[in-house]
C-alpha cells in the first residue's frame, strides 16, 4: 500500500498561539480566527490520537460505519481477520466517495463512479477495462489513518506516523476508562445505542473546556435540577468535597468519588439504590467480592479525554469540529456487556438528558453558542481562567487539583493546547 | 365495527398499515383537523398548559433518531418522553431558565396532508385509538438564525369523556440522519 500523508491544506502557517495563552487567561481569537482553525486541524486534528468510535459498532467480520475525524469523512471497518480500520471516503481514481450508506456490512466498497473496488482494508482489488492501464495491478489505495488503537473498545485514531502511543497519549485517563468497564459485570464496554447529533453553532474548544466546568452546573441546569429535585447539583457546590483533577496531557476529571464515599449508598452515582437493580449488583458482588462495595459507590467517571471524548458517568460524547465556529456533538447512552437491569435506564436517562432537546445538554448548547457571539465582541479581549488558582494543591499522585467548581481543568487543557500548536 | 387490514369495503380498498384495523366510527375528518391545528398552535405558541391538557395519561411523544423504526427502548432517539416526562419538559419549560427556549422561539407550523390512517388498538385503555398522518413544516426563528423543521407526524387520538385528546405523537425529522441543531420548542 502507499504511503498516506496527513490531509494538506495548503501553506503551512506558524500558528504563533503562545502570545494567546496565559496561565489565568486566554486570548478570543482562539475562538475565532480562522487561521488559528486551520492550524489546530494540522496541528491537533490530524496529528494528535483523536476518539472516533467503538469497536461495538463494528462487532462482525465485514461491518462498517461512517465517521467524522476532524473534517474527514472516516468509513471504520473491521476486516475479515477481526482488525479495526479507518479509512478514508474517497476513490484513488477520481476522488469521488466509495461508500454513501451510513452503515452496513460488507466486505467490499465499490466506487459508482467507474465501478473501482477496494477491500474493507482500503487495498484495490480491481477496476474495470484494465488493459486501459497496462495490466490487471495498480500502485492506488484508499486513503486511511495512519494508526489505529484503542483501549476498552475506544477506537482513536492518528493521521502522524509516529509519535506518541495511544497508551502514553491517554496517560492517566485510561484509568478512568478502566473505572467505566469496571462497572460491568463482564469488564467491557459497548456503544451500540446509536449516536444523536448535535450540530453546534460554537467553537469546539468551548465544548472540550465546558465538559470539566464544575462552577456552570447548578446556574445552566438550575432550571431541571430544581423541577426533578436532583441530587447532582450539590456535587458542584461550594461545599462539595469533589476535586478537579488535571490529568495531564489535556485530560481532566471532575472527581466525584470523595462525595459519593461520604454518602457510602452502591448506585447512589447513577441516581438508584441496590435493591432497584438486584441482578447487577448480585452480579458485580459475584465478580468482586468485598471490593463490589467501593466499585458500587464510586461509581462511573466524568472525564475530557482530549480533545473530543467526554464521558460523563452514563453517556459518551464525541466533539468534532467543521469550522471556527461550528462543531457537532455525537452523543450516546453506555452501554454494559452483562447489565442489561441497567442498559434501559442509561438509554432512557441519556435520552431525556442530551442531544438537540436533551433537558441538559440543550442548555449547554444555547450557553456555548452565545459564549461563541459573546466572543466576537472586541472588548474585553481575554476569557478569564483563573478561578481557584489560590488554591490548587498537588494529591497523593503527582496531579494538581482544584476544588469542584474550579477552571484547573480548562488549565490543563490549555497548557497542553499550546505544547501541540507550537510544536514544529 | 373494525376490520382487518387491507380489506376492500364495497369499492373502496383500505390500505392501512401493520397492525393497524379499519378506522374506527365516531371521527369526523374536520373535527380532526380542528385538533391537530389546536394542537399546533399551542406549541407555536409556547402554551405549555393547554399543549399539556391535549395529552391522555398514558401519552407517549416521541422523534426518533436516524432509524425511526429501531427500539427507543434500546436505541437513542431525540424525544422518548412518556407522560411523566412530558411534564417534567414542561416544569423545565415554565421556569423561565430552560435556556435552550428562553427567549422561546418564534414558531409558525403548517400541518397538510392529514389522513386518517386506521385504528389502532389502546392497551392501556382497552379501546381503539384513531390513527392519523400528516406532514409538516415549521419555522424557527430564533437569535442563532431561522431553521426549517419538516417531517411526518403520526398521531393517535381517542375521545376522553366526550373530547379528544391525544395519546402519541411521533415526528420523523426529513433531518434524522444528518446533525440538527438546538431544538427547544414543541415539535
Amino acid at each position: 500500500m502507499t504511503t498516506v500523508r496527513p490531509p494538506n491544506l495548503g501553506v503551512q502557517r506558524s500558528s504563533h498561539v503562545a502570545p494567546l495563552i496565559k496561565h489565568d487567561k486566554v486570548h478570543g481569537s482562539l475562538y475565532t480566527d480562522p487561521a488559528i482553525f486551520a492550524d489546530e486541524l494540522q496541528k491537533i486534528w490530524y496529528r494528535s490520537w483523536i476518539f472516533v468510535g467503538h469497536e461495538s459498532e463494528v462487532a462482525q467480520p465485514g461491518d462498517y460505519v461512517r465517521k467524522r475525524l476532524g473534517l474527514q469523512d472516516v468509513i471504520m471497518t473491521r476486516d475479515r481477520d477481526g482488525e479495526v480500520h479507518l479509512l478514508l471516503n474517497r476513490c484513488a481514481h477520481r476522488g469521488n466517495q466509495v461508500c454513501d450508506d451510513a452503515k452496513g456490512n460488507s466486505a467490499t466498497f465499490r466506487c459508482p463512479y467507474h465501478g473501482w473496488t477496494y477491500r474493507n482494508t482500503g487495498e484495490l482489488i480491481g477496476f474495470p477495462f484494465f488493459k486501459g492501464y497496462g495490466g490487471r495491478k495498480l500502485d492506488l489505495a484508499m486513503g486511511r489513518v495512519s494508526r489505529v488503537d484503542s483501549y476498552h473498545g475506544f477506537v482513536f485514531g492518528s493521521f502522524a506516523e509516529e509519535g506518541p502511543s495511544l497508551t502514553e497519549h491517554l496517560g492517566a485517563a485510561a484509568g478512568e476508562i478502566d473505572r467505566l468497564a469496571r462497572l460491568s459485570p463482564q469488564g467491557r464496554v459497548e456503544l451500540t445505542a446509536g449516536w444523536l447529533q448535535h450540530a453546534t453553532g460554537a467553537n469546539w474548544k468551548l465544548l472540550a473546556e465546558n465538559e470539566t466546568d464544575g462552577y456552570h452546573p447548578q446556574f445552566v441546569h438550575g432550571s431541571i435540577f430544581g423541577v426533578t429535585g436532583s441530587t447532582i447539583g450539590p456535587l458542584y457546590s461550594d461545599a462539595s468535597t469533589a476535586v478537579t483533577r488535571d490529568l495531564r496531557n489535556g485530560h481532566s476529571e471532575n472527581d466525584l468519588r470523595p462525595e459519593f464515599r461520604k454518602f457510602a449508598e452502591p448506585m447512589r452515582w447513577f441516581g438508584t439504590t441496590e435493591d432497584r437493580v438486584p441482578d447487577y449488583v448480585a452480579a458485580m458482588r459475584e465478580l468482586h467480592g468485598d471490593a463490589a462495595d467501593q466499585i458500587l459507590i464510586e461509581g462511573a467517571p466524568h472525564v475530557m479525554i482530549f480533545p473530543n471524548l467526554f464521558i460523563a458517568e452514563i453517556q459518551v460524547f464525541n466533539i468534532q469540529p467543521v469550522s471556527v465556529n461550528q462543531c457537532v456533538q455525537y452523543s450516546t447512552a453506555v452501554q454494559l456487556a452483562g447489565a442489561q437491569e441497567l442498559n434501559k435506564r442509561m438509554v432512557s436517562q441519556c435520552v431525556g438528558s442530551v442531544g438537540p432537546a436533551g433537558m441538559l445538554l440543550a442548555d449547554d448548547t444555547e450557553m456555548y453558542e452565545r459564549n461563541q457571539l459573546g466572543i466576537e465582541s472586541l472588548q474585553p479581549e481575554w476569557l478569564d481562567v483563573r478561578r481557584g488558582l489560590q488554591r490548587e494543591r498537588i494529591d497523593d499522585n503527582g496531579f494538581t487539583i482544584g476544588s469542584a467548581t474550579d477552571e484547573t481543568g480548562m488549565r490543563g487543557f490549555w497548557s497542553h493546547y499550546a505544547s501541540l500548536m507550537e510544536a514544529p | 365495527m373494525t376490520k382487518a387490514a387491507g380489506v376492500a369495503e364495497g369499492d373502496k380498498i383500505t390500505e392501512v398499515a401493520e397492525g393497524l384495523t379499519a378506522v374506527p366510527v365516531g371521527y369526523d375528518v374536520r373535527d380532526v383537523e380542528q385538533f391537530l391545528y389546536r394542537e399546533a398552535r399551542f406549541a407555536d405558541e409556547s402554551d405549555y398548559d393547554s399543549w399539556e391538557a391535549l395529552w391522555t395519561d398514558d401519552a407517549l411523544y416521541w422523534v426518533p433518531a436516524g432509524n425511526d423504526s429501531a427500539d427507543p427502548m434500546q436505541q437513542m432517539s431525540v424525544i422518548y418522553d412518556n407522560r411523566n416526562r412530558i411534564s417534567t419538559r414542561l416544569k423545565q419549560l415554565r421556569t423561565g431558565r430552560r435556556y435552550a427556549q428562553a427567549p422561546p422561539s418564534n414558531l409558525r407550523r403548517m400541518i397538510t396532508n392529514i389522513e386518517l390512517l386506521g385504528g389502532r388498538a389502546a392497551a392501556s385503555v382497552g379501546g381503539t385509538d384513531l390513527e392519523v398522518g400528516a406532514n409538516f413544516l415549521v419555522l424557527e426563528s430564533r437569535a442563532r438564525g431561522n431553521h426549517l423543521w419538516g417531517g411526518r407526524v403520526t398521531y393517535r387520538l381517542r375521545r376522553v369523556d366526550g373530547a379528544l385528546r391525544m395519546s402519541y405523537k411521533k415526528v420523523v425529522l426529513m433531518d434524522r440522519d444528518k446533525p440538527i441543531p438546538t431544538m427547544g420548542f414543541l415539535i
